[in-house]
C-alpha cells in the first residue's frame, strides 16, 4: 500500500526532507494547489461570522498543506476505502441473511457446519490478520514524516508555551515574545518545543501537522512546514478547563523576507506613544492592573499571567482567536472579558470615559 | 417448550416455597438476597442513572445545536459532560450489564439457586446505589466533577480545581469500586462453582463465559484505578505529591493508571452485549452458535488483551517511539478475536433461519454499529491518524458507536428478550420494532456526522464552536439525532410500562431459547428450579430429554434439594457433583454495612477524618455481628 497515495514518488524519496541539514523543502506547489480557493472560502466564512472562524484560518484534517499532514490525509483515505469494503461485505453478509431467512445453510456451500467454521476464520482472523498486518507497516513502521524533528535539525526552533488560556510564543534566540499568532517562514522546517506553565495542554495545528500534548515536565517537539503562505488554524486539543474551547491559534506562514522583519520587530520594544492621548493611555496601564499581569517591553509592566501585549495591534485576534483585533472589540474585551470568554483570568475594568479612551488608542499603538 | 409439572410434585414445591420465600413488602426488598430481586433493584437504579445521563446528553447536544449558543455557560457544560461519562459508564452500563442482567441471568442459566455470596451480592447493590447518590450529591450542590471523566492531573489537582468537585469524584468512584470488585468476585466464584451438575466448562452458555471474562477483567482492572484515586485524593486532601511534578511526583502517572484500567474498562463494557448477543441469536435464528469454541475463547482473549493496549491513549502525549509502536501493534491484535466474534455471529444469522423479531433486530443494529465503531477504532492504532485525530469529534463518534450503538443496543435488545421472563408478560411486538428503527435511525444521525466534523477540526469537549468552521449543519443534524435517539429509548420504555399490565401471557419459554433460565416458569420462583437441571451440552432446552428427566426427578423427589437453603456445588472443570451448599438467607446486615460505608465516605469528603474513622470501627463491627450469625436453617 503506498501511503503517498496518488503521489508518485515513495517513500524513500520523501526521507530526505527531514535530514539533518533541515533545508527548506520545495516539495509545496503540488500539495497547496487548492489553497488560493480555501483561502478564499476561509475568509468569506470568518467575514459573515461574528466571533466565528475567527482569522480566517481552516483547521480541518482534510485540507492539509504540509507533507506530515498530506501522509496522514492519504493514510485516512486509504483506511476509509479498506474499511469501507470490510463494512459493506458485512453488510451485504447480514442482508443475504435477511433474503435467506427461510433456508437453512450456505449459498452453494450448504449445511456444511465445517465450511461455515472455515468462513469464520477467514473471515474473521485470517484476512483481518492480513489487511492489519499491512496497516501495521504502512502506518506504524512507515510513517515517519509526523515525527519530532531531532534538536538543532531545523533552521528556526520556536517555543510555544500553552497557559490557561492561551499560547505564549517565543523565537530563542530572540527577544521576540507574542501570543495566540504564530509565524513562521514559509517552506522551512520549524521545530516547536511545546511546554505548559499550567495544566495540559495540546498544539494542534491540523493543516500543518498532528497533535503534541503539553505535559508539565515533559517537554516535546513538533515538526510545523508550510507549503504555501497562508494563515492555519489551530486549537487546544486537551480539555484544560473552563476556557479549553476559547484558546485558539494562528500560524501564519509568511515569505522569508517579511517574516524576517516580522520577527526582528517582535524582538523590539514597543513603540513609544506619539499622542498626549496614548501618553495618557499608557499612564492608566501602568496605574491600573493590567501591568501586573501583562508585559510591555520597553515600560515598568512586567506581568506573566496574561499575555506580552508590547506587539499587540500588530495581531488580527484577541482572547486566543476568540474575536478580532478592532477597536470595538478590544473596547468590549477590555470592558467585560468575561462576557466574551467566561471564567478567563481578566478581570473587567471600570475606566472613566477618557481614560477608557486613551488606553484603547495606546493599544492599538502597540505595533 | 413447557413441561407441566407432575401433581406429585406439589408437596415438593411447596416445600421449596416454604424454605426460600422471603418477606414481604419493602422489608423484603431491603433485606433481600435474592440474586433476582437484587438484580431488579440494580436495574431499576441503573435505568434511573441511565435517564440522568440521558439528560446530560441532551444539554450537551442542545448547547451545541448551534454556534455561540447560550444555553449553558462553560462551567455548567464541563459538569455535564464529566458527569454524563461518568454517569453512562460507570452508574448505568456496567451496573445494568453485570448487576442487572447477570445477577438475574447468570444462576438461572447455569442451574443455581443463587449467587454464589447472597449477602455479599446484597452489600455490592446497595454500596452502588449509595456510591452513584454520592456522586450526584455533588450535582445537586452545583460542584458535580468537572475535569472530565478520564479527570487527567494537574487540571484535577488542588490548585487547579480547589473546589470539592474533584474529591465528589475520587471518593464516589473508590466507593463505586468496592462494589463493582464485589460483585465481580461473586461472579468468578458463582461461575466457577455453582454450575449445575454436568455443565462442563465446555457447555457453560456463551453469556455467562462473556460474564466470567468481564469479572476476571474487572477484578485485575479495578486495582490501578482506585491506586489511581487514593493517590489524587491523598494529593489534594493532605497535600502529597503523587502527581505534583514539583515535588517529584508525575501527572503522566495518571494517565498510565488510568487507562490500565480505562481501556480493559471499554471491554468490559462490551463484553457484556456480546454476551446477549450470543443469547439472543441461536434463539432467534433457531440454530446452535457456529463455532462455539472459538467464540468463548474469543471472549476470554478479548478481556485479556485489553490489558495490553492502555497507550493507545496517549499516543500524542510524546511518549518513546517504541512504546507506541508496542501498544498499536496490541491495539491492532485485539481487533482479531473481536472479528472472529463478529463473523461467528453474522455466519450464525446467514444459516440459520432468522426470524427477524425485536430482540434480533436490535442484534442486527449491535453488529452494524460494532463493525462501524470497531473500523473506526482500528483506525487509531496507525499512531499518525491517532494523533491527528484523537481528542476530536472523531474519537466522540467512534466510542459512541462503540458503548451506545454496540454495548447498549444489545442490553435494550435484551430487556425485550427476557421481559417475559422476568414479568411472566410479552412485550408488544409492533412497536418493540417501531422502538429499534427510531433508535437506530436517532443513533446513526447523532453519532455518525461526529466522524466528519472531526475530520474537519471539531475538538471534544468544546462548550460552544465559532460558526464559519464548516461544523454548523452537522451539529445541528446531531442534536436533532439526539432528539430522536431520546424518542426511541422513551418507547421503548412506554412499550415495556404498558406490556407489564396488558402484556399477552408469555408462558415458560415464547421464544423456545436454548439456555436454562427458560427452564423454570416466568417469572422464575425463588428458587429458581424445582429440581437442580441435567445439563449435556450448550444448549440444554434443546435436549428434550434432560427436560425429560427434570420431571421425572421431581415425581421422584430427587435432585430436588429440600432440607433447607440448599444448592449444588461442582467441580471448575468438569461440574462434576462437589457438594450441596448451605445458602445464607435474608438478612439486613449488608444494607446496614453499606450505610456504615457511606457514612464513612461523607465525612471523607466533609474532611472529618475522625468522624469517618468512627463510622468505619462501626461498619466493622456490623461485619462482625453479620459473620457471626449461622446460615438459617429450615
Amino acid at each position: 500500500m503506498n501511503a503517498e497515495g496518488t503521489d508518485t514518488r515513495g517513500p524513500g524519496e520523501r526521507t530526505d526532507t527531514r535530514g539533518p541539514g533541515g533545508r527548506t523543502d520545495a516539495r509545496g506547489p503540488r500539495r497547496g494547489r487548492r489553497i488560493g480557493y480555501r483561502m478564499a472560502t476561509a475568509c468569506a466564512l470568518a467575514g459573515a461570522g461574528l466571533l466565528g472562524g475567527c482569522g480566517g484560518g481552516g483547521q480541518s484534517t482534510l485540507h492539509p498543506h504540509s507533507g506530515p499532514a498530506h501522509d496522514i490525509r492519504t493514510l485516512w483515505w486509504w483506511m476509509l476505502a479498506v474499511a469501507g469494503v470490510v463494512f459493506l461485505g458485512a453488510v451485504g453478509l447480514l442482508l443475504l441473511a435477511w433474503m435467506r431467512r427461510r433456508r437453512p445453510g450456505l449459498p452453494l456451500l450448504g449445511e456444511d457446519e465445517g465450511a461455515t467454521v472455515g468462513l469464520v476464520v477467514v473471515f474473521g482472523f485470517v484476512i483481518p490478520a492480513l489487511v492489519l498486518v499491512a496497516l501495521f507497516v504502512v502506518s506504524d513502521l512507515g510513517i515517519r514524516t509526523t515525527e519530532a524533528p531531532a534538536a538543532g535539525s531545523t533552521p528556526l526552533t520556536v517555543e510555544v508555551t500553552g497557559h490557561q488560556w492561551f499560547w505564549e510564543i517565543r523565537y530563542p534566540g530572540t527577544q521576540a515574545v507574542t501570543a495566540n499568532e504564530l509565524h513562521i517562514p514559509v517552506r522551512t522546517r520549524v521545530n516547536v518545543i511545546t511546554k505548559t506553565a499550567d495544566v495540559i495542554h495540546s498544539f494542534w495545528v491540523p493543516e500543518l501537522n498532528r497533535k503534541q500534548d503539553m505535559v508539565p515536565g515533559l517537554p516535546n517537539r513538533l515538526l510545523l512546514y508550510a507549503d504555501k503562505p497562508g494563515v492555519y488554524g489551530g486549537q487546544c486539543a486537551e480539555f484544560c478547563g473552563a476556557q479549553h474551547t476559547h484558546m485558539g491559534l494562528l500560524v501564519f506562514a509568511d515569505p522569508p523576507q517579511r517574516f524576517r522583519s516580522w520577527l526582528a520587530n517582535m524582538g523590539a520594544a514597543r513603540v513609544a506613544p506619539g499622542t498626549p492621548t496614548e501618553r495618557r493611555g499608557e499612564a492608566v496601564f501602568q496605574a491600573s492592573q493590567c501591568a501586573s499581569c501583562h508585559t510591555i517591553r520597553g515600560t515598568p509592566a512586567r506581568g506573566v499571567i496574561g499575555p506580552d501585549l508590547t506587539h499587540l495591534a500588530t495581531r488580527s485576534t484577541l482572547a486566543a482567536r476568540t474575536i478580532p483585533n478592532r477597536p470595538g472589540y478590544l473596547g468590549g474585551w477590555v470592558l467585560d472579558p468575561q462576557h466574551i470568554k467566561p471564567e478567563s483570568k481578566m478581570p473587567g475594568f471600570n475606566l472613566s470615559g477618557p481614560d477608557f479612551q486613551a488606553l484603547l488608542a495606546y493599544l492599538r499603538s502597540l505595533r | 417448550m413447557a413441561i407441566a409439572h407432575p401433581p406429585a410434585a406439589e408437596p415438593h414445591l411447596e416445600r421449596l416455597e416454604r424454605i426460600w420465600e422471603e418477606r414481604p413488602g419493602l422489608l423484603g426488598w431491603l433485606t433481600t438476597v435474592d440474586h433476582k430481586r437484587i438484580g431488579l433493584l440494580y436495574f431499576f437504579t441503573a435505568l434511573a442513572f441511565f435517564a440522568a445521563g440521558g439528560v446530560e446528553a441532551l444539554m450537551i447536544r442542545t448547547q451545541l445545536l448551534a454556534p455561540n449558543n447560550g444555553v449553558v455557560g462553560p462551567g455548567t457544560f464541563d459538569q455535564v459532560m464529566t458527569m454524563h461519562g461518568i454517569t453512562m459508564i460507570f452508574l448505568f452500563v456496567i451496573p445494568m450489564a453485570t448487576g442487572a442482567f447477570g445477577n438475574y441471568l447468570v444462576p438461572l442459566m447455569i442451574g443455581a439457586r443463587d449467587m454464589a455470596f447472597p449477602r455479599l451480592n446484597a452489600l455490592s447493590y446497595w454500596i452502588f446505589l449509595a456510591s452513584g447518590l454520592l456522586i450526584y450529591a455533588g450535582v445537586f450542590i452545583g460542584y458535580a466533577p468537572n475535569a472530565g471523566w478520564f479527570d487527567y492531573v494537574p487540571l484535577a489537582s488542588k490548585q487547579f480545581s480547589p473546589g470539592p468537585n474533584i474529591d465528589f469524584y475520587c471518593l464516589g468512584l473508590i466507593f463505586n469500586g468496592i462494589s463493582t470488585t464485589a460483585a465481580a468476585i461473586n461472579f468468578i466464584v458463582t461461575i466457577f462453582k455453582l454450575r449445575a451438575p454436568g455443565m462442563s466448562l465446555n457447555r457453560l452458555p456463551l453469556l455467562c463465559y462473556a460474564f466470567l471474562a468481564v469479572s476476571l477483567a474487572l477484578v485485575f482492572a479495578l486495582p490501578p484505578l482506585n491506586a489511581a484515586l487514593i493517590f489524587l485524593e491523598l494529593d489534594r486532601s493532605l497535600g502529597m505529591h503523587f502527581f505534583d511534578l514539583v515535588h517529584g511526583g508525575d501527572p503522566v502517572l495518571w494517565q498510565h493508571l488510568f487507562w490500565i484500567f480505562g481501556h480493559p474498562e471499554v471491554y468490559i463494557i462490551i463484553l457484556p452485549a456480546f454476551g446477549i448477543a450470543t443469547s439472543i441469536i441461536p434463539t432467534f435464528v433457531r440454530r446452535r452458535m457456529v463455532a462455539y469454541a472459538l467464540v468463548a475463547l474469543a471472549e476470554v482473549l478479548v478481556a485479556f488483551i485489553g490489558f495490553g493496549v492502555w497507550a493507545h491513549h496517549m499516543f500524542s502525549v510524546g511518549l518513546a517511539t517504541i512504546t507506541t509502536v508496542a501498544f498499536a501493534a496490541a491495539s491492532l491484535v485485539i481487533v482479531i478475536p473481536s472479528g472472529i466474534q463478529l463473523f461467528a455471529w453474522i455466519m450464525t444469522i446467514l444459516t440459520g433461519r432468522p426470524q427477524f423479531r425485536t430482540p434480533l433486530l436490535w442484534i442486527v443494529g449491535f453488529i452494524v454499529f460494532f463493525l462501524l465503531g470497531g473500523l473506526s477504532g482500528v483506525a487509531f492504532a496507525a499512531i499518525p491518524f491517532d494523533q491527528q485525530l484523537t481528542d476530536t469529534y472523531f474519537v466522540v463518534a467512534h466510542f459512541h458507536f462503540v458503548i451506545f450503538g454496540a454495548a447498549v443496543f444489545p442490553i435494550l435488545g435484551g430487556m425485550y428478550f427476557w421481559f417475559p421472563k422476568v414479568t411472566g408478560r410479552m412485550y408488544h411486538e409492533r412497536l418493540g420494532q417501531a422502538s429499534f428503527w427510531l433508535t437506530f435511525t436517532g443513533t446513526g444521525l447523532t453519532f455518525f456526522p461526529m466522524h466528519i466534523v472531526g475530520l474537519l477540526g471539531m475538538p471534544r469537549r468544546q462548550y460552544t464552536y465559532a460558526p464559519g468552521m464548516g461544523w454548523t449543519g452537522l451539529n445541528l443534524i446531531e442534536s436533532i439525532g439526539a432528539y430522536v435517539l431520546a424518542a426511541g429509548l422513551a418507547l421503548v420504555v412506554v412499550n415495556l410500562v404498558v406490556s407489564l399490565f396488558r402484556g399477552a401471557p408469555a408462558g415458560d419459554n415464547p421464544f423456545a431459547a436454548p439456555t436454562l433460565e427458560w427452564s423454570t416458569s416466568s417469572p422464575p420462583p425463588p428458587y429458581n428450579f424445582p429440581v437442580i437441571p441435567r445439563v449435556s451440552s450448550p444448549y440444554p432446552m434443546w435436549d428434550v430429554d434432560d427436560r425429560l428427566v427434570d420431571v421425572r426427578q421431581l415425581t421422584e423427589g430427587e435432585m430436588v434439594l429440600e432440607e433447607g437453603h440448599e444448592t449444588p456445588t461442582t467441580s471448575v472443570l468438569d461440574a462434576d457433583w462437589d457438594e450441596v451448599l448451605d445458602m445464607p438467607s435474608e438478612s439486613p446486615w449488608p444494607l446496614a454495612v453499606a450505610a456504615a460505608l457511606t457514612a464513612v465516605f461523607v465525612m471523607l469528603l466533609t474532611k472529618q477524618v475522625i468522624v469517618a474513622a468512627t463510622f468505619a470501627a462501626v461498619g466493622a463491627l456490623v461485619v462482625a455481628r453479620w459473620h457471626a450469625q449461622e446460615p438459617q436453617q429450615a
